[in-house]
């Protein structure tokens, strides 16, 4: 266990050190930060001066050890957009993020898991076909299209009357294909305050409307892929020797698809499925921009519009370090479920 | 009645170019504690075989037609319900390949319980206690731990002495065995095989033992089948199959057999190899590969090339070919002359 650990922390160490090469050598070659400091009309001199005085002109290695010292505190200076400590910014932004992020997560693990394995039991069922069908649809609408498309039908609502409304019939009829909308599509609304920086809008049902349709939009695109990983994992689960086994011995059904097959089965997908968590945090760029959800990826889209290196730099190192820390989070439960591998991390 | 009854079995693969036939006419019978070895090429038809007769043939298998008797109950349109009841706790079976057959993420104590726990309303301390015991009978060196164990920390022949230990938790009366040897070491294949024998024999468990060394056949059973191409070709005791065996296929599996060559020169093999069961020689379907297909005029057989051989009784063997039964009838009218 502790070797694991061990072992992941220098891990963990090794991506943060790369992650932060490359965030320092954006840093150090986009934009020039004297020219975000100061107008115009400072003299040439001046800046040169400014430059000397803030050690831009040192040498690479000694400005990225600089860097890194101040990192390894939490300390990427200041934003330009903000002008308060980037760290700041974003502890102000990560907490609309993350409550985004679990409420997408809850859904996929929700719903995947009961779908694939429903359409791998059962593979030509009509309902599995249903699902597989729609799951390909899913898989390949663009997340801003979906989200366009969600917020068109539930939080605008359409009027869609192609049948006579004087008749009793025509009036259902267009009052079923018709949506009210009113689901809320903009922003987090009124989340309540816990602590530090942190709003939530798990507390109330109120709250929670207004994560529906980002949840769902956020969604949209990894649980198919969730869907479709689960049926085929296991599929091929239920063609292995010991299913078959376990069947000679009269197990009843019921318990090797859940006891004998559905372990077996996540196993692979918590491994890709906590990696995929994992870039959910990136990927809410395009879903809080559509929903205007002020975390983390609209602030990012911003400071990217305004040049805000510090901010972007350091968006970068904190998505990084979730990165890690999710994929760390994953090996461990991996190797408390999984018995064939020792806490070592290579199988005994 | 036998205790088991195959008569007329017929299994297929439905494939997406028509129906595959992997079994056609298979016959035999077991009686209660009786030892049955089925014995044939790679591709006879022998798992299939073993495989239907609990209904476990996955898709797109499926039993076409023939009856399965066991113990007075039909079991080929027998429902997953019914079937469950048998499975495991009268009829049980032993795999292949004991590094697949059991399940990597559940201890061997799950494996075992949840088997017991199946078909006898019991507590998990008796069933663990059972488990125990059984473990105890397949010899298996400190129990005791390896209820606690997973798969992958025992080695192939103990997993498999697992399975046997599986096998016999319910004290079946029958053990279907398909090829439990071939995945092991050669060094721990007889050791294996004695067990089997010996707790077949100390419990009266019937034994279908499906294996394609004929040494283990005539140590192990008393009773065999020959399998050629979804066919039964030959039955009989296994003393006198293997000791004088009537069909030319038999021949030359025996033949082939490593001490039948002369020392020094090359193993006598059967010419050729089997046909595929989507392409079957028509009449006879040995005939390419059969060195009697000619008769006394050095004319290749019209019946073999036509008609499919039925069984005809030679002694206290049933073969399935044409040659042999023309012997047969030539002997019976030698045999009226004699007495007339
Ligand atoms: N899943 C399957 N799909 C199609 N054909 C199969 C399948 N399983 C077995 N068969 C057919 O049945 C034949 C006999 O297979 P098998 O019983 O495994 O042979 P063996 O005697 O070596 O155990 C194979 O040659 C193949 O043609
Ligand atoms: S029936 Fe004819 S071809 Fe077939 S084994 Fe007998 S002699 Fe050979
Ligand atoms: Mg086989």
């Amino acid at each position: 266990m502790i070797a694991f650990l061990i072992k992941r922390l220098f891990h963990a160490f090794l991506v943060m050190f790369v992650i932060s090469v490359i965030s320092f050598a954006i840093q150090d070659n986009l934009g020039d930060p004297i020219q975000q400091m100061v107008g115009q009309s400072v003299p040439e001199s001046e800046r040169a001066e400014l430059r000397e005085e803030l050690g831009l002109n040192d040498p690479f290695f000694v400005q990225y050890l600089r860097f890194a010292k101040n990192a390894a505190q939490f300390d990427f200076g200041y934003s330009y957009i903000f002008n308060e400590p980037t760290t700041q910014v974003i502890m102000r932004h990560l907490p609309a993020t993350l409550e985004l992020v679990a409420a997408t997560t809850f859904l996929i693990v929700l719903l995947s898991v009961p779908i694939g394995v429903y359409s791998a039991i059962k593979p030509r069922a009509w309902l599995s076909r249903a699902f597989m069908g729609v799951s390909i649809v899913g898989i390949s609408i663009p997340v801003f299209l979906t989200a366009i498309v969600l917020i068109q039908l539930f939080a605008i609502g359409v009027d869609f009357t192609p049948f006579p409304a004087d008749t009793a019939w025509g009036a259902w009829l267009n009052d079923l294909l018709s949506t009210d909308g009113g689901m809320p599509a903009y922003g987090r609304g009124n989340p309540v305050h816990v602590f530090g920086t942190w709003d939530t809008n798990f507390s109330s049902l109120e709250g929670l409307t207004y994560l529906v349709l980002p949840a769902i939009s956020l969604a949209s695109i990894m649980l198919p892929l969730f869907i479709r990983l689960i049926r085929a994992e296991m599929l091929e689960v239920l063609q292995s020797e010991y299913v078959k086994f376990a069947r000679a011995k009269g197990i009843s059904l019921r318990r090797i698809y859940f006891v004998h097959a559905l372990k077996n089965t996540m196993l692979p997908v918590i491994t890709v499925g906590g990696v995929q968590i994992g870039t959910l945090v990136a990927y809410t760029i395009l879903t809080e921009t559509v929903f205007q959800w002020p975390g983390m990826g609209l602030m990012f889209l911003d400071a990217i519009e305004r040049s805000d290196i510090p901010l972007i730099v350091t968006y970068l190192m904190i998505v990084g370090l979730i990165f890690v820390i999710t994929n760390t989070l994953v090996d461990l439960i991996y190797g408390l479920v999984n018995p064939t591998v020792k806490l070592t991390g290579k199988p005994a | 009645m036998a205790l088991l009854e195959v008569n007329n079995l017929d299994v297929r693969f439905a494939l997406r170019g028509g129906d595959v036939r992997a079994l056609r006419d298979v016959c035999f019978s077991l009686d209660r504690g009786e030892r049955l070895g089925i014995v044939g090429e790679s591709g006879a038809g022998k798992s299939v075989a073993a495989f239907s007769l609990l209904n476990l043939i996955a898709k797109p298998g499926y039993i076409a037609g023939g009856s399965i008797t066991f113990d007075g109950e039909e079991l080929s349109g027998m429902k997953d319900r019914g079937l469950r009841r048998i499975r495991g706790n009268r009829i049980s079976m032993i795999f292949q390949d004991p590094m697949m057959t059991l399940n990597p993420v559940l201890s061997i104590g799950e494996q075992m319980v949840e088997c017991l726990k199946a078909h006898r309303r019991i507590s998990t301390r008796e069933a663990r206690a059972i488990s125990l015991h059984k473990l105890n009978q397949v010899q298996i060196p400190s129990p005791e731990t390896r209820l606690d164990q997973y798969p992958h920390e025992l080695s192939g022949g103990m997993r498999q002495r697992v399975i046997i230990a599986i096998a016999l938790l319910l004290d079946p009366d029958i053990i279907i065995a398909d090829e439990p040897t071939t995945a092991l070491d050669v060094t721990i294949q007889a050791e294996i095989m004695d067990l089997l024998l010996e707790l077949c024999e100390k419990h009266n468990v019937g034994l279908v033992l499906i294996t394609h060394d004929l040494g283990v056949v005539s140590q192990v059973t008393q009773r065999m089948l020959v399998m050629y191409a979804g066919r039964v070709i030959e039955q009989g005791p296994t003393r006198e199959i293997i000791n004088d065996p009537q069909h030319p296929y038999t021949q030359g599996l025996i033949n082939a057999l490593p001490q039948m060559a002369t020392p020094g020169s090359r193993l006598n093999q059967i010419p050729g190899s089997m046909p595929s069961l989507s392409n079957l020689p028509s009449g006879c379907a040995f005939h390419p590969r059969c060195g009697f297909v000619n008769d006394a005029n050095g004319e290749p057989r019209k019946a073999c090339l036509d008609k499919v051989p039925g069984f005809v009784d030679s002694g206290n063997c049933r073969v399935a070919c044409h040659m042999v039964a023309e012997l047969v009838n030539q002997q019976q009218r030698d045999s009226r002359e004699e007495i007339l």
